[in-house]
């Protein structure tokens, strides 16, 4: 009987905090811009250039902290990690080893309906490296130091989850957190956020942990997923043919659909980490912390109870809806706009689902206003456009955050509530459609439905269809 | 009129009068350099052009009145490791040969915005590691005394040029003893101020929690002036204290000080420039004066402390523990500091890459290997290894820990005395070229001054007459951290009794000068 | 007194410090580390048993920026010292992913 092998992973994720400028100089995070313009002699290690901590980093830090339950160190320092690589300009990076900021919490996470808490061993600040381009024309690599020193918070999870999907939910939800505290906005695809996947495996009631590998390079649920089942089957292989898993960091090739060891004699992996003398101490007093506490902003499952009560909206709506930030945001400005705030939750809940998922996007990357929104909704609302018109007018809210109510206007989308115009449409219909008048005579309601059809095609869509349908049957 | 043998202050306030044009004041350093530096070498760079583009500028400033800094239109001399934009800074090292810093060093700046004008870039050991300026790439520099010795180190060609008379003052860095030493052995006065008076920013750092810039002069008068003008809490530099606030701060009460005691300066310096030491108690560490310090530097010494007991001063021995740790413990952390700081130094973005090599790794290696003298390379081998796994506790830790231990002692002794007096080196200069073939010896010539740069405090030196070989004699005096008050005002009653002794100008084109 | 230092290990921190010595640099380098290892020893006769390493001689603490951005284009500087560039950026030999 083949053997049975539980996995087991720990994560470390890297997530660029949302602040205006670099961990150590006041240069903009923004992303963009040519090579090296946002750049300064701090964040590329010009000779003599010192580091100064951005406060706005420690605050984030401390609420991602607090927020995942940790405990916060009160005297934590920053440590130099040293390594040569070209997108490392001081050749060290500025970065928390001895004391770092955070230490021992954990987040809860749901896999189908069981819960279970993944500890978090430690939370550290360090800065971000640059950017390292392979230049085909002469085969050399170019680098870009715009994203040198964009603050990070690395968290480091213990070796708690054992399959593909708790990983994806601790990252979910370590994302929701992150996204509701506005610490960052934690998109894979951009690398605001970065998961190295831990992993080893054992046969399956062993208590010791087998040897493990990193696994760097990850820039989506689907190729962590992938990677993850591509790891585990590569060291089971290597255990049943009696061979040895090497502790190693491998790059995972999610087109190939594979990883390598990223093994060189020159890398040595002795950091010599040291506390850096150009920056000084942090101390956080009780006070400080109790502040970030008592400004922490409500979130997910706070958010979720409120809107069940608030706005009467079912718990599988509120739990989609909250499940984003972002889309929480939309809903909640919406709905005081408008007052209807379950007209608001079905725009998000059906049509709004369904076109994220047509184009392949993310809640996060919502573009409409909440203002054309609850225009649309009033205007659904009000009768002066019918929901097939609504429709057709939130796909171009959707697309390009259009004014509802100017492009109705424009476009003549009002529903006609003209009477008289019905009527002359509505006697041409009947003519010619003696067929299906007959049918509905002799007792066929059905045959209404054509007549009805006729008559909104007839009328391009606007015509308001309960009123077709009571003068059809006034006149038939 | 001499211009050249007038102190900074003298020329300033002949500049203000219009006695002397700014052009005048940097003309005639200009023609002193002309005659000497052939033989002393002070400077790696001289700029000229840009000299006597500043000097209209300054001038102007001056005439209209809105410059009136004693410094103004005063040429200066920097040590070739603070950034200067625009004009090369080297640290005397073939890797930053042609470096161009696109900024320039917070202090240079404080000395730019009171009108000074930097006539070059001094030399130095290369990266500052080292005590007789001969580990530049770019040759040593000489002592002015006689050209057969060393300047010292490694602020050597700031403390020769301003003994040879080529800038009326400079300034230096000191990072185990760099400022202090090279006065000694030039005959000048320099001050190694409290860790964090004066930026460290655009300091091409060695030892970052060492290092600290200070001036050199022909008096102590200059350097209370010139320190009063480059000190002051830089937000750039996290590790600069705003001696205003920090002083009467419960921190500083940690440090054996009581907060918001009047004996407290933040950065008034030339407050203290006053003649009395009555009821002054001075420190004469035991360990200081035993063996390995020459016989003639130690009568000198003494000589001088007697004349401040003479003039009201209370002088006592006493044992200052720990001595024989700190040269141990500071090789470690400078090296391990400096094994991290020089790191950037690898053909990327400044300095030289190397012609030839096959891939990154090569690239490195060649580059550093190539660019890099002998001893930085020994000083980043060390410190690598000091670091690596498995060591770091035995030795890094260890010497945090002695480091600690050693910030204690003086704690103690500053309990007890308001200054301590010791030598500035074990010798007076040595010959060129005797040096560096024995580096632990060239190490241990450093014992009087490093255990300062551990504990954070301030030091001067001042010269007290001169040794059999016509060589100058420098003490140093100590004081606890943030009172440089304190030992201004000792160095300048003691400068009172005696005036200030300049090389002849035969001495400067003396025996060994074959250049 | 008695810290010797191996091929290996030398070898070892040159790549760390990536330097390269030849082989009569080497046993130099050999020689000098074993006798700086030799006196940094000497801190063993210290009892530092409960010292707090210090690192900063003066407790200060909590020095922040505020997170204030400077927009201006800092690549003309950024680059001007550069060995060798192409397209804004340092250019570099190949690296590895």
């Amino acid at each position: 009987m083949a053997k049975q092998y539980e996995t087991v992973i720990g994560l470390e994720v890297h997530v660029e905090l949302a602040t205006k400028t670099k961990i150590f100089c006041s240069c903009s995070t923004e992303f963009g811009g040519a090579p090296n313009t946002h750049t300064c002699p701090v964040c590329t290690g010009m000779p003599g250039a010192l580091p100064v901590l951005n406060k706005q980093v420690v605050e984030y830090a401390m609420a991602i902290g607090l927020a995942a339950n940790c405990e916060i160190t009160k005297v934590c320092k920053f440590d130099r990690k040293n390594y040569f690589y070209p997108d490392n300009p001081q050749n060290y990076q500025i970065s928390q080893l001895y004391l770092p900021i955070a230490r021992n919490g954990y987040v809860e996470i749901e896999v189908g309906d069981t819960k279970k808490k993944v500890r978090i061993h430690e939370m550290h600040m360090e800065e971000d490296a640059g950017k390292l381009v392979h230049d085909e024309w002469d085969d050399t690599s170019l680098v870009d130091y715009n994203r040198s020193g964009v603050p990070l918070v690395e968290i480091v999870s213990e070796p708690d989850m054992r399959s593909a999907d708790e990983v994806i939910a601790y990252l979910e939800k370590l994302r929701m957190i992150i996204q509701y505290l506005g610490a960052s906005d934690c998109k894979l695809q951009e690398g605001s956020m970065r998961a190295d996947v831990n992993l080893s495996v054992r046969e399956a009631g062993t208590k010791e942990f087998g040897t493990r590998t990193e696994m760097k390079n990850l820039n989506s649920f689907k190729a962590i997923a992938r990677a993850i089942e591509g790891e585990r089957q590569r060291q089971i292989e290597l255990i049943e043919e009696g061979k040895e898993v090497i502790q190693e960091t491998r790059r995972w090739d999610d087109n190939k659909e594979s990883s390598y060891a990223m093994r060189s004699k020159e890398d040595a992996q002795d950091y010599r980490y040291f506390p850096d003398p150009d920056l000084v101490p942090i101390v956080i007093s009780d006070e400080w912390i109790e502040r970030i506490r008592a400004n922490q902003p409500e979130l997910q499952t706070e958010k979720l109870e409120r809107y069940k009560k608030e706005y009467d909206i079912p718990q599988y709506d509120a739990r989609i809806i909250t499940s984003s930030k972002h889309m929480a945001d939309i809903f909640e400005a919406a709905a005081a706009i408008c007052g209807k705030p379950k007209k608001v939750s079905n725009w998000l809940m059906v049509e709004t689902l369904r076109l994220l998922k047509d184009h392949n996007m993310e809640p996060e990357d919502i573009r409409f206003s909440p203002e054309n929104l609850a225009k649309l909704v009033r205007l659904t609302e009000a009768g002066i456009i019918n929901s097939s018109v609504a429709k057709e007018v939130f796909e171009k809210i959707f697309a390009e955050d259009i004014d509802p109510e100017t492009y109705v206007e424009e476009r003549g989308l009002r529903t006609v509530n003209d009477e008289g115009a019905l009527i002359e449409v509505l006697k041409k219909v009947i003519a010619d459609n003696p067929q299906a008048v007959e049918d509905y005579r002799g007792g066929k309601e059905k045959a209404l439905g054509a007549l009805v059809g006729q008559t909104m095609k007839a009328m391009k869509g606007k015509a308001n269809p309960g009123l077709v349908n009571q003068k059809l049957k006034e006149m038939l | 009129m001499d211009i050249t043998s007038l102190t900074a202050v003298e020329l300033g306030k002949k500049i203000r009068a219009k006695e002397i044009s700014v052009a005048e004041a940097v003309k005639a350093s200009f023609d002193q350099i002309e005659r000497v530096e052939r033989d002393v070498h002070s400077f790696v760079t001289i700029d000229k052009e840009g000299a006597f583009k500043r000097a209209g500028e300054i001038q102007k400033q001056i005439d209209d009145g809105s410059l009136q800094s004693p410094l103004a239109g005063v040429p200066v001399a920097v040590k070739d490791n603070m950034c200067t934009k625009d004009m090369l800074t080297t640290c005397s090292s073939k890797i930053l040969q042609n470096f161009k810093p696109a900024y320039t060093a917070e202090a240079v700046r404080n000395l730019e915005k009171a009108g000074a004008v930097i006539i070059g870039k001094t030399n130095m050991d290369e990266f500052a590691m080292g005590s007789t300026t001969e580990t530049s790439y770019f040759g040593a520099t000489r002592n002015p005394w006689n050209l057969g010795h060393v300047p010292g180190g490694s602020s050597g060609g700031s403390c020769a040029a301003v003994a040879a008379e080529e800038s009326p003052y400079a300034l230096g860095s000191d990072t185990g003893g760099s400022i202090r030493q090279p006065s000694a052995f030039c005959g000048v006065v320099g001050i190694k101020p409290t860790y964090g008076t004066v930026s460290r920013y655009g300091l091409i750092a060695y030892g970052s929690s060492l290092d600290q810039i200070g001036p050199v002069a022909k008096d102590v008068t200059d350097c209370a002036v010139i320190l009063e003008v480059i000190a002051g809490h830089d937000p750039k530099d996290s590790t600069s204290i705003d001696r205003n606030i920090y002083i009467h701060s419960a921190s500083a009460e940690t440090n054996g000080l009581k907060a918001g005691s009047p004996n407290l300066a933040g950065y008034d310096f030339t407050g203290a420039l006053k003649e009395d030491v009555a009821g002054m108690r001075i420190g004469i560490p035991r360990d200081y004066f035993g063996e390995g310090l020459d016989a003639e530097v130690k009568e000198k010494i003494l000589a001088a402390v007697r004349e401040l007991e003479v003039r009201g001063a209370v002088a006592e021995e006493f044992d200052l523990s720990l001595v024989q740790y700190a040269i141990p413990a500071y090789y470690v952390i400078a090296s391990a500091e400096a094994s991290s700081n020089l790191a950037r130094f690898d053909g990327v973005k400044y300095g030289c890459r190397t012609e030839e090599y096959e891939g990154l790794h090569n690239m490195y290696k060649k580059t550093r290997s190539e660019g890099f003298g002998e001893e930085v390379k020994r000083r980043i081998m060390l410190g690598s290894f000091v670091l690596s796994s498995g060591y770091y506790d035995a030795y890094y830790l260890k010497a945090l820990r002695t480091k600690a231990l050693i910030k204690q002692a003086f704690d103690q002794a500053f309990a007890k005395y308001d200054v301590i007096i010791a030598p500035a080196a074990p010798t007076t200069a040595p010959e060129l070229g005797k040096s560096l073939s024995d580096p632990m010896k060239m190490y241990l010539s450093d014992i009087y001054t490093i255990s300062v740069n551990l504990a954070g405090l301030p030091g001067i030196s001042i010269p007290v007459g001169r040794d059999s070989k016509g060589l100058p004699v420098g003490m140093q005096i100590i004081g606890n951290c943030f009172e440089e008050h304190k030992i201004i005002r000792a160095a300048y009653t003691l400068e009172q009794t005696r005036s200030y002794e300049r090389p002849e100008s035969a001495g400067m084109r003396g025996e060994g000068g074959d250049r | 007194m008695a810290n010797k230092i191996s091929d290996e290990t030398i070898e070892y921190v040159g790549i760390l410090a990536k330097l390269e010595l030849s082989g009569e640099e080497k046993e130099k380098a050999k020689a000098d580390m074993e006798r700086m290892l030799d006196y940094i020893d000497t801190l063993n006769e210290l009892d530092t048993e409960g010292v707090e390493p210090m690192s900063h001689v003066f407790p200060v603490h909590n020095v922040f920026r505020e997170d204030v951005a400077s927009y201006k284009d800092g690549s003309t500087d950024t680059l001007a010292n550069a060995p060798l560039k192409k397209d804004n950026s340092f250019k570099v030999p190949k690296t590895i992913g």
